[in-house]
C-alpha cells in the first residue's frame, strides 16, 4: 500500500514503485481527466502538477513522489491560476476534441502561477511540450494572455 | 658518388632512422599495467585471494556457469550480436574510416560459428587473434586485452558459448579498403602491440587491486575505448584511460585527474556508475558505456565492481585539455536566463522535445537518470555524446526510463543547434558544432 | 485509352446514387418515432428520431453525428433548435444509438461522420425535423385555444398566442402534439429570420473538457474491469509464431496473456502492468509474405502505374489536340503515407457474455461497429450495444472498426469480465490505416496567359473500393478524384483520369482532407508553375480563370487584400496562394513563410478567406479552419510514414513529428457572409494548407517542391527538388 497526496486528499493505492503516476491516477484511482498520449513525455497530455510544477505523469514513477502534493485537472480549478485558465479557455472557445486540453490547461496554469505576465517567449517555453492535433495553438496563446490579463485586473 | 646517388643514400638513411624510431616507439609502448610499477609475479606465486577466475560464490559452479559469468565480464554479447539479431550470432557492424567490419558468429554452429573450434583454436583466437583457419583477426576483437585472460577462464568462456544453441548465420563480408583488407599485416601489428602473455599480478598490490586489474584489463577491456590510440591504431598506454573518441562517441577520461577525469568522484559514485550506469549528479551512461553496464558490469558481483573501483583509483592523473576542468552547476529555472539564449532554434527544439524531461534547470523532475546537471557529456565542448544521444536515444532495460531517438526528425543543422544550446545551457563551455560536424557524427554511429 | 461514355462528369453524389448506396439519401424522410430512452415511461413527444420533449419541458436533441472536436453537437443542436424554436440554452443532448435507418448519413446511407458533411448532409433533414415538430406543437396549442395556428408563434420552447397573450410551454403540449400527424412538407424559416443559426454560440461539449469530467472512450471505468494492451505483428499481415511468456507472468499485476493468430494481448490490473507484461514477452513473429516490402518498392510501383492510361472520369473539349498547341508544361506531384495520430490512442472497452456484447468506444461509424461485432460474435444485432463517446480526435482513423474488433477478440478469451483495450502510441502509429501514397501527373498548355488544355491523372489507392464498395463504380474512386474532377478554373479542354494502384501490404484509408488533400495540392502547385511560365502573378493568373466560380474569385480577392499580397517581403520570404472548392466551401489561403540557409522553414502568417455559405456557428467555422490549417501544415512540413522490411519505421512523436505551438503562425480567418446552404468545413483548412505553403516556399526560394513533406535539403539548394 502506498499513499499520495492528490488534490488535497490522501489517496491510498496498491502499485509497484516503478508504476508511472499516470496509470495510478487513471486506472487505480479512477481520475481519468489526466490523459495518456504517448508514454514518452513527448506530447504533454498527461501533465500534472507536483508541488506546483508541471510534470509528465506518464514517466513519473510513483515510488519517487513521496509527500509532494499532486494536483490534477480535476483539482486545478481550485487554484486561482487554474480557474482563470479554465475560464479563458471557455471564453475564447479554445477547445476542439479536448483530449490534449487537460495537459494544456495544467501547463498553462503552472506557467501563470510562476509567471503572472507571460510574453510570447514564456508561452513558447512553457507550452511547446504540449501537442494538440486539432491545432488549437493560436487560441491557446490568446487564452493564456487573456487569463493573465484577467488575473491582473 | 653522383649527387643523385648521394641524395638517395641520405634519404634512405633518414628513412631508416625514422622508421627505427617509430618502431622503437611502438615496440616500447608500455603494457596496460606498466603504470603500476612494482614486481610482477606468476599467478601461482601471488599470495592472497586469486585475482583471476570467478567470485567466491561461483567457485563450485559448473564450468558453463563460471563461463557465463566470465563471458558477461568480457562483454562478448554486445559486439557479437547484430541489432535485432540472435544473441552471439555476429553481424554487428564496426563502421571504421576505412570500411566496415562485421563481428563473427560465436555460437557453436559447426559451419558458420565456432562449433568446430578445439580448445587450442579458441585460445589462439582469444590470445593471439588467430582464427581457426589461420586468418588473422582485426583488433576490433580486443585480443590484445583478452590475451591476459587465463587459459582456464578462456576455456570456461568457450564452455559457456558451446552450451548455447547453435545459430546458423554468416555475417556480411567486410568492406575494408586496401591496405586495410590485408589481413596478413595484422601479424606485423600484433608483433608490436600484442604482449601475448597471460595476466601477472603485481606482488605489492592488494588482492582487490589485482582482481580489479584483471577484470578491467583482461576481461572488461576498458582501455579499448578509454585509452587513446597511436598512429598504428594501438592503445597508447602512455596516456592510459585519458579518454578517446571511437565510433562517434567520446569515452571520457577515467584517470584520477580531478578536473577532467574521475579523480573527484567518490568511491560509491564510481561504484554506482559502473554497477547501474548512473550516479547522482554525474549523469547516466549511454551509448557503448550504457551497453557495457546493461550487459556486463551490472551483472557482476558487487565485490568485483568494487575491485574495479579500487583499480581505477590507482590510474595516474592525465588531464584532458579539450575538456573544461569544472562541470557546471544547475542552470536557472527560467528559460530567459542562462547560457545559449541567442540560439533560438536550439532553444525551440529543447522547449518542445527535451524540457519535459530535462527541465530548463537540467535537473529532471521525473527521474534522476534524466538529470543533465553534472553530466560530463553536457560539459564537453565537443558535444559528440550529446549529439549521439539525441540521434540514437538511450534504451535502458525495461522498468527504467528510456530516451527516444530524435535522429530521424531533426536535420543535422537542427541537431547542431540543439547540441550547442544544451552544452551552453547545462555545461561549463558550450559547443560550436556545425551541420557538417553532426553529419560526420551521424555517419560514425555504429548501427 | 480506356474511355467510358457513362463516366463523364462524375461527382461523388451521382455515383453514390447510381450505386444504390444513396438509397437512403433518395428516400430520406424523417423517421416517425425516435427510439424511446430506456426506462422512459413518461409521456414524451417524439415526432422524429432527433427530438424528444417531455412534460417537464425538457427538450432532448439526439445527435446523429459524433462529436470529435468539430463542434457538431452544437451545430446540429442549433439547426434543430432554430426550426423547433426551442430554448437553445436549455436543450439536452444525447448521442444517437446505432441505426442506419434512423440516423444514416444522407450522403452515405450509413451512420457515418466524415467527409466534412455533417452540416451539409443533415442541413435540410434537421431543419425539416425541427420545423415539423414545431408545427405540431403549434397546432396542438392552437387546437387547445381553438385559434388559427397561423395566429400563434413559437419561441424559447413555448407557443404564444399574441392576440390573447396566452402561452403554453412545449412540455404542456406533449400529449396533444403526440396525437397529431407530422406535416408532409413543414414550413421552413426564411434564413433572414434565423435567431440561432449564424450567431456565435458557446459549444456545449467544452465546459466538461476544461475540468477533466468528460469521459472519452479511453476513460470508461466499469466495476471489475481489466486493462489490456496489444501487439500486432510489426510486419503487415504477419502472424504470431512463438510466445515465451515466462518473464511476463512474473510481473506484478499481469493477469492473462492472450495469444491469437495475428496478435498478442496482455491483461492486467492496470495499463502499466499490461504494458510491462507485453514488453516482457518474447514473441517470435512469422512475418509472412510482406517482410521485404519497402517504401522504395512502393514508390517504384506507384511511379510505374502512373505511366499507364487511367479510367477517364471527366472529359471536355479536345485535350489531345490542344495539349499539342501553345506553351506546354508537364509535372508530377507526390504525397506520402500518413498516420492519423489522434491524441486519444485507439481503444475500446468490451463486456462480452454468452448472449450479449456491450461496447464502449469513440467511433465515427456507430452502426458499422455494431454490425461487425455482431458478425464476429455471432450475436444478433440487438444484443450488441454500442455506447459512443466523445472522440479525442478522429481524422478518419475512427472510420475503421479494427480497434473494436481487436478488443472483442481479446474479450472472447476472457471470462465475461469487462476489459478495456488501449493501444500504445507505438501500436497506434505502426498499425494505422494510412493515408495512401498518391502520384499526380499533370500536363497543360497555355494560350494568351490562360490554360487551354489540362490533363490530370491521379494514381493511388481506391479507399472507397474497400470502404464503400457499392460506390466504387466503373473503376473510378470518387474520393481519389475529389477536388480534381470538379476543378474550379475555366478550362475549355480537360481530361481527368484515375489509375488505381494499391500499395503492397500497407492498409490505406481516409485521412482528414481525403481526396482533395492530394488534388488541391497537385493542382495548386502546378497552377503556380503555370503562372510562372505565363509570366503572370499567381493571384492574377488564377483570377482570370474563375469566371464560372465567382464565390471563389471573391474569396481570392479578399485573401489577397487581407494578406498584403504583392507587398515587399524580406529576402528568402515569400507568399503563396491556393484556392479550393473542396467540401462545398470556397476558400482562398495565403501562407507567408521564410526559409533559412539550411532550408528550415518558419511560418510567418496565414490568411484565409472563407465562403462556406451560411455559417451555422461562425466561431466554430473559424476554429475549424485554424485547426485544419495547423493539421495540414504539420503534415506538409513533417509528415511521412515510411516502410522498411514490411514494417512502419515511425512509432511515436519522437520520430513522427508534430508542429508545436512555437512554430504555429498567426492565422487570420475572414468569413464571407453568404446566404447559400452551408458547405463543409472540418477538413477544408487541411486541404487549404499544403499548396499555399509550398507556393510560399516556391516564391521565397524559387525551388519548385513537388513532393511532401517539404524537403529542407532541396530548399537549401543542396539537392534537386
Amino acid at each position: 500500500m502506498a499513499t499520495l497526496k492528490i488534490n488535497g486528499e490522501s489517496k491510498v493505492f496498491e502499485a509497484t514503485e516503478d508504476t508511472p503516476l499516470l496509470w495510478v491516477l487513471r486506472d487505480v484511482l479512477g481520475l481519468t481527466g489526466t490523459k495518456f498520449g504517448c508514454g514518452i513525455a513527448q506530447c504533454g497530455a498527461c501533465t500534472v502538477h507536483v508541488d506546483g510544477k508541471p510534470v509528465r505523469s506518464c514517466l513519473l514513477p510513483v515510488g519517487g513522489i513521496g509527500d509532494r502534493a499532486i494536483t490534477t485537472i480535476e483539482g486545478i480549478g481550485a487554484t486561482p491560476a487554474g480557474a482563470s485558465v479554465q475560464k479563458a479557455w471557455l471564453d475564447l472557445e479554445v477547445i476542439q476534441c479536448g483530449y490534449c486540453q487537460s495537459g494544456q490547461i495544467m501547463a498553462a496554469a503552472a506557467l501563470l502561477a510562476a509567471t503572472p505576465h507571460p510574453d510570447d517567449a514564456d508561452i513558447d517555453a512553457a507550452m511547446a511540450g504540449n501537442i494538440c492535433r486539432c491545432g488549437t495553438y493560436v487560441r491557446i496563446r490568446d487564452a493564456i494572455k487573456r487569463a493573465a490579463a484577467a488575473r491582473a485586473a | 658518388m653522383s649527387p643523385l646517388r648521394r641524395f638517395v643514400l641520405v634519404a634512405v638513411a633518414i628513412l631508416v632512422v625514422l622508421v627505427s624510431a617509430v618502431a622503437i616507439w611502438f615496440a616500447t609502448t608500455p603494457g596496460p599495467l606498466a603504470f603500476a610499477g612494482g614486481k610482477k609475479v606468476a599467478l601461482d606465486a601471488f599470495t592472497g585471494a586469486e585475482p583471476t577466475g570467478v567470485p567466491n560464490d561461483l567457485l563450485q559452479a559448473s564450468v558453463e556457469k563460471r563461463g557465463e559469468y566470465l563471458t558477461r565480464a568480457a562483454d562478448c554479447l554486445v559486439c557479437h550480436t547484430a541489432p535485432g539479431g540472435k544473441q552471439y550470432a555476429g553481424g554487428f557492424a564496426f563502421k571504421l574510416p576505412f570500411g566496415t567490419l562485421y563481428s563473427t558468429n560465436i555460437t557453436p554452429d559447426k559451419e558458420t560459428g565456432i562449433g568446430a573450434y578445439s580448445d587450442a583454436d579458441f585460445l589462439n583466437a582469444m590470445h593471439r587473434g588467430v582464427r581457426r583457419d589461420g586468418a588473422l583477426l582485426y583488433p576490433a576483437m580486443p585480443f590484445t586485452s583478452y590475451t591476459y585472460v587465463t587459459d582456464e577462464d578462456a576455456l570456461a568462456i568457450k564452455a559457456y558459448l558451446f552450451s548455447l544453441p547453435p545459430v546458423k548465420a554468416t555475417p556480411p563480408a567486410n568492406t575494408l579498403v586496401f591496405p586495410f583488407n590485408q589481413r596478413w599485416a595484422m601479424g606485423v601489428w600484433s608483433s608490436f602491440f600484442n604482449e601475448g602473455t597471460r595476466f601477472e599480478p603485481v606482488a605489492d598490490k592488494s588482492p582487490e587491486w589485482n582482481r580489479g586489474a584483471y577484470l578491467a584489463e583482461a576481461l572488461a577491456h576498458c582501455g579499448e575505448c578509454h585509452t587513446p590510440r597511436n598512429l598504428a591504431f594501438a592503445l597508447d598506454n602512455r596516456k592510459k584511460f585519458a579518454g578517446a573518441l571511437s565510433a562517434g562517441w567520446y569515452a571520457y577520461n577515467i584517470t584520477s585527474d580531478k578536473g577532467t577525469g574521475v579523480g573527484d568522484w567518490r568511491d560509491d559514485e564510481l561504484f554506482a556508475y559502473l554497477a547501474t550506469g548512473h550516479a547522482a549528479g554525474r549523469g547516466t551512461a549511454s551509448g557503448p558505456m550504457g551497453e557495457a553496464v546493461d550487459h556486463s558490469l551490472s551483472k557482476l558481483a558487487e565485490s568485483d565492481v568494487r575491485a574495479m573501483v579500487t583499480y581505477l583509483r590507482s590510474v595516474p592523473a592525465e588531464s584532458s585539455r579539450d575538456l573544461p576542468p569544472r562541470v557546471a552547476v544547475a542552470a536557472p529555472a527560467s528559460h530567459k536566463e542562462g547560457g545559449g539564449s541567442g540560439n533560438l532554434r536550439g532553444k525551440r527544439i529543447f522547449a518542445g522535445a527535451c524540457a519535459s524531461c530535462h527541465d530548463w534547470s537540467g535537473v529532471s523532475p521525473i527521474t534522476e537518470l534524466a538529470t543533465l546537471t553534472g553530466a560530463r557529456a553536457v560539459n564537453d565542448p565537443g558535444a559528440s555524446n550529446v549529439v549521439q544521444v539525441v540521434l540514437t536515444g538511450m534504451q535502458r532495460p525495461p522498468g527504467l526510463v528510456s530516451m527516444p531517438s530524435f535522429g530521424s526528425i531533426y536535420s543535422d543543422a537542427e541537431i547542431a543547434d540543439l547540441a550547442n544550446y544544451v552544452t551552453s545551457r547545462f555545461g561549463s563551455k558550450g559547443s560550436t558544432l556545425s551541420e557538417k560536424d553532426v553529419a560526420k557524427l551521424r555517419k560514425e554511429t555504429a548501427q | 485509352m480506356q474511355r467510358d461514355s457513362a463516366s463523364l462528369d462524375v461527382t461523388r453524389r451521382k455515383l453514390l446514387q447510381a450505386a444504390g448506396a444513396g438509397s437512403v439519401l433518395l428516400a430520406f424522410h424523417l423517421p416517425l418515432r425516435a427510439a424511446p430512452a430506456a426506462g422512459e415511461a413518461k409521456p414524451t413527444f417524439a415526432p422524429n428520431a432527433f427530438i424528444r420533449i417531455d412534460e417537464s419541458n425538457k427538450v432532448t436533441l439526439v445527435m446523429p453525428q459524433v462529436e470529435m472536436g468539430q463542434g457538431i453537437y452544437t451545430s446540429v443542436a442549433m439547426i434543430l433548435a432554430e426550426e423547433l424554436d426551442a430554448d437553445i440554452a436549455q436543450v439536452a443532448l444525447e448521442h444517437a444509438p446505432p441505426s442506419d435507418t434512423l440516423y444514416g448519413n444522407p450522403t452515405f446511407g450509413i451512420q457515418v461522420t466524415g467527409n466534412s458533411n455533417s452540416v451539409r448532409a443533415f442541413w435540410t433533414p434537421l431543419r425539416n425535423a425541427g420545423a415539423s415538430a414545431r408545427a405540431m406543437l403549434v397546432q396542438a396549442a392552437a387546437q387547445q385555444w381553438k385559434v388559427d395556428p397561423a395566429s400563434c408563434s413559437a419561441a424559447k420552447s413555448a407557443v404564444t398566442h399574441a392576440a390573447t397573450g396566452r402561452v403554453l410551454a412545449y412540455g404542456a403540449l406533449v400529449r396533444d402534439a403526440s396525437k397529431l400527424t407530422p406535416p408532409a412538407t413543414p414550413q421552413l424559416k426564411d434564413p433572414a429570420n434565423f435567431t440561432v443559426i449564424g450567431q456565435p454560440l458557446k459549444r456545449f461539449d467544452t465546459p466538461d473538457k476544461v475540468n477533466g469530467k468528460v469521459v472519452y472512450g479511453i476513460d470508461v471505468m466499469l466495476p471489475g474491469m481489466k486493462f489490456a494492451t496489444v501487439a500486432l505483428c510489426p510486419v503487415f499481415g504477419g502472424k504470431v509464431g512463438h510466445v515465451d511468456d515466462s518473464a511476463a507472468k512474473q510481473i506484478p499485476g499481469v493477469q492473462k496473456i492472450v495469444v491469437l493468430d495475428d496478435m498478442v494481448a496482455v491483461t492486467g490490473d492496470h495499463m502499466w502492468a499490461a504494458k510491462k507484461g507485453l514488453d516482457a514477452l518474447d514473441i517470435t513473429w512469422n512475418e509472412g509474405p510482406n517482410g521485404n516490402v519497402s517504401s522504395a518498392e512502393i514508390w517504384a510501383d506507384l511511379r510505374a502505374a502512373s505511366q499507364k492510361d487511367g479510367v477517364v472520369a471527366k472529359a471536355e473539349g479536345d485535350v489531345a489536340k490542344f495539349l499539342g498547341q501553345g506553351d506546354r508544361l508537364d509535372e508530377a506531384y507526390e504525397l506520402p503515407f500518413l498516420a492519423h495520430a489522434t491524441m486519444e490512442p485507439l481503444n475500446c472497452t468490451v463486456q462480452l457474455t454468452k448472449d450479449s456484447c456491450e461496447i464502449w468506444t469513440g467511433t465515427q461509424i456507430m452502426s458499422r461497429v455494431q454490425g461487425t461485432v455482431a458478425q464476429l460474435t455471432g450475436l444478433p444485432l440487438d444484443k450488441v450495444t454500442v455506447h459512443n463517446h466523445l472522440i479525442g480526435g478522429g481524422f478518419g482513423r475512427r472510420l475503421e472498426p479494427d480497434m473494436v474488433l481487436t478488443a472483442v477478440r481479446v474479450a472472447q478469451q476472457l471470462d465475461g469480465a469487462p476489459v478495456k483495450v488501449v493501444w500504445t502510441r507505438e501500436q497506434d502509429i505502426q498499425h494505422d490505416v494510412y493515408r495512401p501514397v498518391y502520384r499526380d501527373t499533370i500536363s497543360a498548355s497555355l494560350a494568351n496567359g490562360k490554360i487551354q488544355a489540362w490533363k490530370y491523372r491521379v494514381t493511388g489507392s481506391a479507399v472507397i473500393a474497400r470502404w464503400l464498395p457499392p460506390a466504387f463504380q466503373k473503376g473510378i474512386d470518387i474520393d481519389a478524384i475529389d477536388g480534381a474532377a470538379d476543378i474550379a478554373y475555366d478550362i475549355p479542354n480537360l481530361q481527368i483520369e484515375y489509375v488505381r494502384a494499391e500499395p503492397p501490404a500497407v492498409p490505406t484509408g481516409f485521412w482528414r482532407g481525403v481526396g482533395p488533400n492530394n488534388n488541391v495540392f497537385a493542382t495548386e502547385c502546378f497552377i503556380d508553375e503555370l503562372a510562372k511560365k505565363a509570366g503572370k502573378d499567381p493571384v492574377a493568373f488564377r483570377r482570370d480563370m474563375l469566371g464560372k466560380t465567382p464565390r471563389l474569385k471573391a474569396a481570392l480577392d479578399l485573401a489577397a487584400e487581407k494578406s498584403g499580397w504583392g507587398q515587399a517581403l524580406p529576402a528568402r520570404a515569400g507568399r503563396g496562394v491556393s484556392i479550393q472548392t473542396a467540401f462545398g466551401s470556397f476558400i482562398a489561403t495565403v501562407v507567408e513563410a521564410e526559409v533559412d540557409e539550411h532550408g528550415e522553414v518558419r511560418l510567418r502568417r496565414v490568411t484565409a478567406a472563407v465562403d462556406t455559405g451560411i455559417a451555422v456557428n461562425p466561431d466554430t467555422v473559424i476554429a475549424q479552419i485554424q485547426g485544419g490549417l495547423i493539421f495540414g501544415l504539420t503534415a506538409a512540413l513533417y509528415g511521412e510514414i515510411t516502410i522498411d522490411k514490411g514494417r512502419v519505421q515511425q512509432s511515436n512523436f519522437h520520430d513522427y513529428r508534430m508542429l508545436r505551438i512555437d512554430e504555429a503562425p498567426q492565422i487570420d480567418v475572414h468569413l464571407i457572409k453568404s446566404g447559400e446552404a452551408p458547405g463543409g468545413i472540418g477538413e477544408a483548412g487541411v486541404t487549404a494548407s499544403s499548396a499555399s505553403l509550398r507556393n510560399a516556399l516556391y516564391a521565397a526560394t524559387g525551388v519548385p517542391l513537388r513532393r511532401l513533406p517539404i524537403d529542407r535539403a532541396a530548399l537549401a539548394g543542396k539537392k534537386n527538388a
